[in-house]
């Protein structure tokens, strides 16, 4: 009796220590109120601010996250742009000495958390980033599926900006889906989708095409755009069909598609898929002669390493580092400030959008930041939003960054196509063999 | 007569059949309509969209290979049950262990070249060293997670298996990583070879060889080793095979020996055939491999023999077949679903599975 008793107090004792812990931190929130200096200025804006201020207070950090994939199959495309915000952290006192700069007088403090490439990682990740009260901003997600519906909303919700170095998904940025607090350096698939289907039907001379896609949103857009651009010039698809990302045996699927033996199978996953579609691929007779195509998702040292010889010949479409506007600073500060932090090469094509990501913020918050007079500052979490998304004729490494209405910040995109062996990240010289650059007027 | 026993008279013959036999009857009815069907329409497909008989034999010798890796490891599960009673669920990791502790040799010396030099040899010794791990894994299983539960009622073992299949599947995770890795495979197994005029993958030949043999000789080892006959003898009764003298701890341990063997040498075969290796690669056919030796009928060592096959080729042939042909979007996802269902079916005829007794036996 006596130790039902206690065991009854011990839990009641330890609910209710959980629920004031949980209130406590829905307290701390969201903080609002002067900081001093002029009694109207800072004040007024804070308050009339939808979501209140972020008070950094003299001789603190701006605490800003990232979200990415940063473990798992996908940890190069996460780890590459994590990198490419460090370096932005660096470069903010104008030099990549190893130094961290600061924004407005503050030191920036980088929280990173892991997106998983998935919607539960994103959800996870966003729900820890979003419980901080001094979180200004997020750069982030890695993957589409962390963003889409999930981090971009949980963000939102608190006001927190959500900056993306590689989401590509369409729907991101489309009316009605996206939330006002999203904004993207990378490019929209939109455009990536039409030029894979330009090189296809116009360099390859291609006139019938299979696509495999699996479950996330970024390979479904991808394929979906690819598709409908392919037969709007006249081409076949011979094949559209699905996988799930985790699966790993591809031969029925494949011998079904080698059937028709389409002139180009594309198939804008992840790894490991994309390798091993590529490496199951080489032994079915029907796809002797079918040019492989992947995408962004698949360029990652991962792909070749784990296709081996199967992979040589095969194509992947990402942006174009090649073309970048500032073409000097990038192969002769940025690239060598990158390996001296991380000691090998870039290993994914989003670490200079990552940069870039980065830098469009830091404007923004010196743009709207409330100075306290006493060292402190507050910054405006919808007046900040505002500035990220006018940012107009920026010079990012990735060419002139200006934002339109619904986040879409690189509108003038160029896209190559590789072709292994000669791939970035195997070889950050390597020169794509077909190019182009579309704008996204081009393709709405 | 009354109103009541004029009803009964009429509807006697039908009040005694079992509704459980009428239902069956009709389920069998409807699937085997559904599958004549779905094949028909596949067949009958325009020349153009319709697949060509090197497809169909593409599609069948692929599933016989795969279906002779499920076999080996569903062999392991058969083995342990016939003696235990208790359903190994930490069998897929015992594979897992396998193909990750040959990969580290497979990889080294794919870079020193000794695999392309002397491939016959290298993937000897990988089958010898993914054996020893498996088996230390699951002589390890049985040490410490089963045998300290030998009299608890049955679901207990069953619970600890799957809690060890988790934690061994993230032990690998946090030690390896959770990435994708490829596996190696000799130039002299590239291509194919031409058996009977087909041209047969040269992996799949290997697997269907070494698979065979190795089936070949568990059979002889338990049906003619004084081993075998302990093993045979206790999975029939421990009580009184204990009682005639025989050390039914070491002849659980041999079990555990033998089906570990097994699982590595399937390990192998698996990563040559598909090229990769993961920390949850054993999880997917470790389920599929249960299911193939409760299809031939669980404790028996030629049912899970050909439980595997029909599995794989069901898994290869069966979307192809009764899918394509009504025209459903990406049959191949569907495969798990071809699988279960067959299973269910033959479950729902014979509890016992395809050379079981046809009786029910409650777990």
């Amino acid at each position: 009796m006596r130790k039902r008793t206690w065991f009854a107090l011990v839990a009641l004792v330890g609910a209710l220590a959980l629920i004031t812990a949980a209130c406590a931190q829905e307290e701390g929130g969201g903080t609002t109120g002067p900081t001093g200096g002029t009694a109207t200025g800072p004040a007024a804006d804070c308050e009339s601010d939808p979501f209140g201020c972020v008070n950094v207070g003299a001789g603190e950090p701006i605490t800003v996250g990232t979200l990415l994939a940063i473990s798992g199959d996908v940890a190069f495309l996460g780890l590459d742009s994590q990198h490419g915000v460090e370096l932005a952290v660096d470069y903010l006192d104008g030099a990549f000495d190893g130094k961290g700069g600061q924004i407005a007088g503050h030191d920036v403090n980088l929280v990173n958390e892991d997106d998983g490439c998935s919607a539960e990682g994103g959800q996870a990740g966003a729900t820890k980033l979003a419980a901080d009260p001094q979180m200004v901003a997020v750069i982030g997600t890695s993957c589409s599926s962390a963003a889409l519906g999930v981090a971009d909303q949980i963000l939102a919700d608190k006001g927190i900006m959500l900056i993306s170095p590689s989401n590509t998904n369409p729907n991101l940025t489309a009316e009605g889906v996206w939330t006002g607090w999203y904004a993207r350096t990378a490019h929209n698939d939109k455009i990536q989708g039409a030029i894979v289907a330009d090189f296809a039907y116009d360099e390859l001379g291609a006139r019938t095409a299979a696509t495999i896609n699996d479950e996330s949103p970024y390979a479904d857009a991808l394929a979906a755009v690819f598709r409908q651009v392919f037969e709007s010039k006249g081409g076949t698809i011979t094949a559209a069909e699905a996988i799930q990302s985790t699966d790993t045996d591809f031969k029925p699927l494949l011998t079904s598609i080698g059937q028709q033996s389409p002139d180009v199978l594309y198939f804008p996953d992840f790894n490991p898929a994309c390798a091993l579609i590529t490496k199951q691929a080489a032994d079915v007779p029907g796809l002797k002669d079918t040019a492989l195509i992947g995408s962004d998702g698949c360029a990652d040292p991962s792909y070749t390493e784990t296709a081996g010889a199967a992979a040589d010949g095969a194509y992947l479409s990402q942006p174009d580092t090649s073309a970048f506007q500032q073409g000097d600073f990038y192969q002769n500060e940025f690239l060598p400030a990158y390996r001296e932090l991380v000691g090998d090469d870039p290993t994914a094509a989003f670490h200079a959008h990552a940069f870039d990501a980065f830098m469009i913020l830091a404007q923004a918050i010196e743009q709207v930041a409330i100075e306290g007079g006493d060292g402190s500052i507050s910054i405006p979490r919808t007046a900040l939003k505002d500035a990220v998304l006018a940012t107009s004729g920026h010079q990012g490494i990735t060419g002139t960054i200006t934002c339109n209405a619904t986040g879409d910040c690189a509108t003038e995109v160029t896209i190559g196509i590789y072709q292994v062996p000669a791939v970035p990240f195997d070889d950050p010289k390597a020169k794509p063999v077909f190019s182009e650059t579309k704008s996204l007027e081009d393709v709405a | 007569m009354s109103q009541e026993a004029r009803t009964t008279r009429t509807l006697g013959r039908f009040e005694r059949l079992p509704t459980r036999r009428i239902v069956l009857v009709a389920l069998s009815i409807g699937i085997a309509t559904a599958v004549a069907y779905g094949s028909y329409r596949t067949l009958t497909l325009p020349a153009g969209q319709r697949y060509s008989g090197s497809a169909w034999r593409d599609f069948l010798v692929l599933g016989v290979a795969q279906g002779a890796v499920y076999a080996l490891i569903a062999l392991g599960y058969t083995l342990v049950y016939g003696i235990l009673r208790m359903i190994n669920f930490a069998h897929g990791e015992v594979f897992m262990a396998g193909a990750f502790g040959s990969f580290f040799f497979a990889d080294a010396w794919e870079r020193s070249g000794f695999l392309d030099r002397r491939p016959v040899l290298a993937v000897l010794l990988l089958v010898l060293l993914a054996m020893a791990v498996s088996v230390t894994v699951a002589v390890l299983l049985e040490r410490i997670a089963y045998r300290p539960l030998r009299g608890a009622p049955r679901l207990v073992p069953l619970i600890t298996a799957i809690g060890a299949s988790l934690f061994l599947q993230n032990t690998f995770r946090g030690l390896f990583g959770a990435q994708t890795r490829g596996y190696p495979k000799p130039t002299a197994l590239e291509g194919t070879w031409s058996i009977l005029g087909i041209p047969v993958q040269r992996v799949q030949v290997l697997v269907l060889v070494v698979a065979a043999a190795a089936m070949v000789v568990l059979t002889q080892f338990v049906s003619r080793t004084k081993t075998g006959k302990s093993m045979r003898a206790a999975a029939e009764d421990q009580e009184i095979a204990a009682l005639m003298g025989i050390d039914v701890d070491r002849v659980i341990v041999t079990t555990f020996v033998l089906g570990g063997m097994l699982a590595g040498i399937a390990g192998v075969l698996f990563a040559l055939t598909f090229g990769n290796i993961s920390y949850f690669m054993g999880f997917a056919p470790g389920i599929t491999a249960f299911t193939a030796a409760v299809l031939g009928g669980i404790g028996s060592i030629s049912g899970a023999a050909i439980g595997g096959l029909v599995i794989g080729v069901l898994q290869s042939i069966g979307p192809a077949l009764l899918l394509t042909g009504i025209h459903v979007p990406s049959p191949f996802q569907l495969k798990d679903v071809v699988t279960f269902l067959i299973l269910i079916l033959v479950l729902l005829f014979r509890p016992g599975g395809i050379l079981g007794t046809g009786e029910v036996e409650k777990v």
